[in-house]
């Protein structure tokens, strides 16, 4: 328990309190122009300790100090029902499923091109490079393309925000599958032609399980590009609802403390997204007789 | 393409080219050879000789440049497309996501045997090579010896009668190597198959062989065949004989004639 707490705890506390610090020392530095303005107006001269928890607690600071962030992430999370549109669950909840639903079908598409590129010559040929042109669209300006396109056909929604989602998270899992695929041993491959095996038993009894832990790691990377384009595909559609909307709310109205616990609330679903298919992946590879670490 | 009703593989003027980078490398050059069934037939020679190459040729997992081959009296490709031959590599090759006994039914899939069939097989050949009670273990947790007998297990599950087997104890310490070579004789006399077998090892190729192929490189060529007169019955002892000495004199002649011009 001691070398647990020596060797991880610490270094990680100390790091963290590192950055509050940093932060705390941020928040005065950026805020105290603003104050120092406010309160030569007002025609009032405060201690400095005054002065300094004055920067800390603006409603709309430029830099949101960490127990604003803290105490309004805190109220809209737990303090509020999950279905009234100031709950931040119900806007994760909202960003959550867009991107699980385009991580679904970008795992599956990325598997699928995969699949093609090993078994086609021609798709080998010609898939790649467009697939490496696809990423180096920047997605912010792609995304409303997508929306007003999908919406003038009626199709608005989940839909649209999923497929964004679906484009960023298919080239991880393409890339990663066509590695895992041509991952087996030329040893296994002969072996599997000396049983004349079919391309198709090739496939699923040899190429299709050592992939398996290419493609955990690949949809790790997945699922965080899913989040993000889920939460860029809300920009976009007027600010309706989940993180990406409180997001744009906060900074069409300045509420900093809004926007930033969104941000938090937005890398707490990452890092709960890749810890579960983290989670997964080993389950399965324990399954696989995975050698335990 | 004639073979004699006895033969296995009929090899006639057999020749390999590999055009690499940097000029061709002549692999096989001019290799005549008869395996008759129930033979058991070591290939011996330094690397570079062609020893795993011909192996590999039989196996139709290489494609001949020049002469002919036959395997059952057909091309090697139509004798691998009939499950000729059971093929045993250096590494045992198992796959890691597979217990043994799955790793066992992986031809057997493969070839379509019904599930009954394929429980019966597993049992059967893992009882041949000693490894009984390991069915539902993954290979890291099995020795390496036990791990290349499981995958011999896995080239004696199908009705293969052509058993191909290159350097398969080659990565083995000596005091096991010795214990799997006893062990291969008497699943020999067993199963009554034809064996072809890799190996660098003289002692291993005189102990476990009625055919002893002496191989030369550059190019790779048959120096010597050898014709054991060793009964069939062999205890390890056996190797301290006379008449296996002399058969093993007669290999480390061979070798050595091969090597001679190039000093």
């Amino acid at each position: 328990m001691t070398d647990r707490f020596r060797d991880k705890l610490l270094p990680v506390t100390v790091l963290l309190l590192g950055i509050i610090a940093l932060w705390y020392a941020g928040a005065y530095a950026m805020n105290a122009p603003f104050q120092r303005d406010l309160d030569r107006r007002a025609g009032e001269t405060p201690a400095f300790s005054e002065f300094f928890v004055r920067t800390m607690t603006q409603p709309k600071p430029t830099l949101p100090a960490p127990h604003q962030v803290a105490q309004n992430f805190f109220e809209n999370t737990f303090l509020r029902k999950v279905t009234s549109s100031r709950s931040l669950v119900y806007h994760a909840g909202i960003t959550l499923s867009s991107t699980l639903a385009g991580f679904a079908i970008g795992t599956l598409l990325g598997i699928l091109i995969a699949v093609g590129i090993v078994h086609v010559t021609a798709l080998d040929r010609s898939l790649m490079p467009w697939i490496i042109t696809s990423q180096t669209i920047p997605i912010l300006a792609l995304a409303p393309m997508i929306i007003v396109v999908l919406a003038a056909v009626g199709i608005t929604g989940l839909i649209p925000k999923a497929l964004i989602s679906t484009y960023l998270s298919f080239f991880p899992v393409a890339v990663g599958m066509v590695k895992g695929l041509r991952s087996p041993d030329v040893l296994h491959l002969d072996l599997m032609r000396t049983y004349n095996a079919s391309r198709w038993q090739t496939f699923w009894k040899l190429r299709l399980p050592a992939s398996v832990p290419f493609l955990f790691a690949s949809m790790k990377v997945a699922v965080a590009a899913s989040l993000v384009g889920a939460i860029v595909g809300e920009l976009p559609t007027g600010a309706v609802a989940g993180i990406g909307a409180k997001l744009l709310n906060g900074s069409y109205y300045s509420q900093t403390i809004d926007m930033f616990s969104a941000l938090v609330a937005g890398s707490i679903v990452a890092a709960l997204l890749v810890a579960a298919v983290g989670l997964v992946g080993r389950l399965v590879e324990r399954g696989m007789g995975g050698r335990p670490a | 393409m004639t073979a004699s009703q006895n033969s296995v593989v009929e090899a006639r003027g057999l020749g390999l080219t590999f055009d690499t980078g940097d000029g061709q490398v002549h692999a096989l050059s001019n290799v005549n050879l008869t395996i008759n069934k129930g033979e058991f037939v070591s290939f011996i020679g330094p690397s570079g000789c062609g020893k795993t190459t011909f192996l590999r040729v039989i196996a139709d997992l290489e494609q001949p440049t020049a002469g002919t081959i036959t395997v059952n009296g057909r091309s090697p490709r139509e004798a691998r497309e009939q499950r000729a031959y059971g093929y045993v590599f250096q590494a045992a090759g198992l796959f890691p996501w597979r217990t043994i006994e799955r790793n066992v039914a992986l031809p057997l899939e493969i070839m379509g045997y019904s599930k009954e069939e394929i429980g019966q097989r597993i049992h059967r050949t893992l009882e041949l090579v000693n490894l009984t009670g390991f069915e539902k273990k993954y290979p890291w947790q099995l020795s390496g010896g036990m791990q290349q007998r499981a995958s011999i297990a896995r080239a004696l599950a199908f009705d293969a009668d052509l058993l191909l087997m290159d350097e398969p104890f080659g990565a083995l310490d000596e005091i096991v190597r010795d214990h799997l070579n006893e062990q291969l004789l008497k699943l020999w006399a067993r199963t009554e198959k034809t064996i072809g077998f890799v190996t660098h090892s003289i002692p291993e190729a005189v102990y476990l062989s009625t055919k002893i192929v002496v191989m030369s490189p550059r190019p790779g060529r048959v120096t010597d065949v050898i014709e054991s007169d060793l009964p069939r019955e062999r205890p390890l002892d056996i190797r301290e004989t006379p008449e296996f000495l002399a058969i093993a004199a007669r290999v480390r002649d061979g070798l050595r004639a091969g090597h001679s011009y190039e000093d």
